[in-house]
């Protein structure tokens, strides 16, 4: 596994990436926000502290889907107006990544799709239906949300957004897909609901109380 | 992989929060965390926003039915399929149907690293109900009168639809909740279990339950005393019947064929074996000076076995009986036993009748074998002055009347069990949008299990 390790342009402190395409980091220690061109690192932005949150992952939580084990190595957190949820940004110990969202204990692994021909958000509608790799998905709820923070490595330049608008669809068999409008080129992730106990994490954070 | 040093100024442990509230400064706990949406002062019963840090009040409501105090109280843990959870939220809900107001009430339950699930709870009746994550397929079935819905490869039936009312709330939700908030309400049923949607403006939740009996919700909160007390038969509870009916009806039918095997089997091996075929005249005129008579000796071969006698006179409108004893020559060993045979018909004026026959058999059971006669000392209708009459013996015949006997001793069970079953399922689905109205309705509506 290539850890390339580079240094803070703000702060000098060490940077190292445990995820080898990782394109963006934050800085532990300083909060810059650093964006990997092909010489070097540059700060293009700086996050403010991230609301209390209630996800019991964090930043390296390790776990296990199917046979993979992973690594929490960043996160987006999206705030919306009934709460807040978490897209882990998670490394499978193949080197490929994927999502693991946690909405109020509702777990979710996806991964980005290359599917073609993506409906237009003005198209969509709940109850709709699409298919996509031989599975019929029904659209469940359309959420507008608001970006509210990033944290660790994330696999492409992700820190100026405000509004995102995510369409979330489920099948009758526990898959589950977003499709995502924060880009003009709207993005598809295919995954399926997954049970706490079934990743085995390990490192989690600790709630006062509750062993 | 251990190269990534763990984040300097590390993220503080998230505690229970303890705040008052904005209305009348009771103190407030909030223990989800922030999972929660809203929370409810327990004083005051001002809804209050859980994620404003001043408690925004949300709504303020009269308890209409005055204080309802929650059976499990907020804050209580208890252990629930293996996961701690913490009573976090109480409400009561009511749905009103033909005038007639029914209450239930539901618990949300907390776990930091598992979520929120809730328990429902109706007269004495309980559900363990968690969010669906796979999504329910509903078809119309026959019409579309009686609606199925399909979760995870069970078929559910269609229960009720109703109008839920909030009616009182106390604690934390993880939703907007407002008292006075209705939703329509929709149960399908699949014995233990309940799937439900609920459907709240545009928004469509579903959620799936199992029942529980109020022992387990005791026992799993460590509860004091005892839990009420479950009355009549709800939606999803297990038939303590239907389960066993078919492995009864199963048993009952290998028990069937074997007494089938086992009366072939001895009817086979049977030798029915003639000892003694000859016909008497009866005469009243000798019968006076010599009633009784022995026939020719016989002999009995083999293991003891049984002994048909069978006797046929050809009576009618009369009767002869005859007192039989089966005597061993060689011991002296007697069987002792009358039989009757008659016959009468006749015309009257709901036409023709009869009654009685003009044959009789008797079986006289293991008798050892040896030299054997019959000693027969008839009598007969003193208006018949004489008749003819045959006198059978046959040694080893199959006796059928035993295995009718064991056939019935086990039907008796299964259409016990089968009656139990089938009241059971009357009384869940009289409560239901799709009362019994008659035996095929019922038989469609129950005993799908296994």
């Amino acid at each position: 596994m290539t850890q390339p390790i580079a240094n803070c342009p703000n702060c000098g402190a060490k940077i190292v990436f445990r995820w080898s395409s990782s394109v963006q980091t934050v800085c532990q220690f300083c909060k810059s926000i650093l964006v990997r061109t092909d010489v070097h690192l540059k700060k293009v932005g700086q996050v403010a502290d991230l609301p209390p949150d209630n996800s019991p992952l964090q930043v390296n939580t390790e776990g296990q889907y199917g046979h993979q084990a992973f690594v929490v190595v960043g996160r987006i957190l999206y705030e919306y107006d009934q709460g807040g949820w978490n897209e882990w940004h998670v490394m499978m110990n193949d080197g490929t990544s994927a999502w693991l969202s946690d909405a109020q204990s509702e777990y979710a692994l996806s991964r980005s799709s290359k599917s073609q021909n993506l409906p237009t958000l003005a198209m969509v509608h709940v109850g709709q239906q699409f298919t996509w790799s031989n599975q019929r998905y029904t659209v469940s709820v359309i959420t507008p949300a608001h970006y509210r923070g990033v944290e660790g490595e994330l696999p492409f330049q992700y820190w100026d957004k405000t509004d995102v608008t995510f369409v979330d669809l489920r099948t009758e068999s526990g898959k589950f897909a977003t499709l995502d409008y924060s880009d003009p080129q709207p993005a598809l992730y295919l995954g399926e609901f997954v049970e706490f106990d079934d990743l085995k994490l390990k490192n989690l954070r600790s709630f006062e109380g509750w062993g | 992989m251990s190269t990534g040093a763990p984040p300097l100024s590390g993220t503080p442990k998230p505690q229970a929060k303890a705040l008052n509230c904005p209305k009348c400064g009771a103190a407030i706990t909030l223990r989800s965390f922030g999972q929660a949406e809203t929370v409810v002062c327990g004083s005051c019963h001002a809804i209050l926003d859980a994620k404003d840090p001043n408690l925004a009040i949300l709504q303020q409501f009269e308890a209409a039915t005055g204080e309802v105090k929650p059976l499990i109280p907020l804050g209580t843990r208890g252990k629930l399929r293996g996961t701690d959870y913490e009573v976090i939220g109480f409400q009561r809900r009511s749905t009103k149907v033909e005038g007639i107001t029914y209450y239930w009430q539901e618990y949300v339950l907390f776990n930091p690293y598992k979520g929120i699930r809730y328990l429902s709870e109706y007269h004495g009746h309980w559900n363990d109900i968690s969010v669906c994550k796979t999504l329910p397929a509903v078809g119309s079935k026959l019409g579309g009168s009686s609606l199925t819905a399909n979760y995870l490869g069970e078929t559910y039936k269609h229960f009720q639809s109703a109008e839920a009312n909030t009616d009182f709330v106390l604690g934390e939700f993880p939703w907007q909740v407002r008292v006075g908030e209705l939703a329509e309400v929709t149960d399908f049923v699949h014995p233990p279990r309940v799937l439900s949607s609920e459907k709240l403006q545009n928004e469509v939740t579903w959620s799936i339950g199992e029942y529980m009996y109020g022992r387990e919700v005791w026992d799993a909160f460590q509860l004091p005393g005892a839990p009420p007390e479950a009355m009549g038969v709800y939606e999803n509870q297990p038939s303590p019947a239907t389960t066993k009916v078919t492995g009864v009806w199963v048993a009952f039918a290998a028990f069937a064929v074997f007494l089938l095997a086992l009366m072939a089997g001895f009817d086979m091996r049977a030798k029915k074996e003639p000892v003694l075929h000859e016909t008497y005249q009866y005469n009243r005129a000798e019968s006076k000076s010599e009633p009784s008579f022995v026939t020719d000796v016989f002999e009995l071969t083999g293991h003891p076995s049984t002994v048909e006698v069978k006797t046929y006179a050809p009576v009618s409108n009369h009767w002869i009986y005859l007192n039989y004893a089966l005597i061993n020559q060689d011991t002296g060993q007697a069987w002792d036993f009358g039989r009757e045979v008659s016959y009468y018909s006749g015309y009257d004026s709901d036409g023709s009748w009869s009654e009685g026959k003009q044959n009789d058999a008797v079986v006289v059971p293991r008798v050892p074998p040896g030299h054997y006669y019959l000693r027969i000392e008839p009598e007969a209708d003193p208006a018949l002055p004489g008749i003819p009459y045959t006198v059978e013996v046959n040694r080893d015949v199959p006796v059928l009347g035993i295995y009718g006997i064991a056939f019935l001793a086990l039907l008796a069970p299964a259409v016990i069990m089968s009656l139990r079953a089938y009241t059971f399922e009357w009384s869940r689905w009289s409560e239901s949008d799709h009362p019994p109205m008659n035996v095929a309705n019922l038989a469609s509506s129950s005993g799908d299990d296994e």
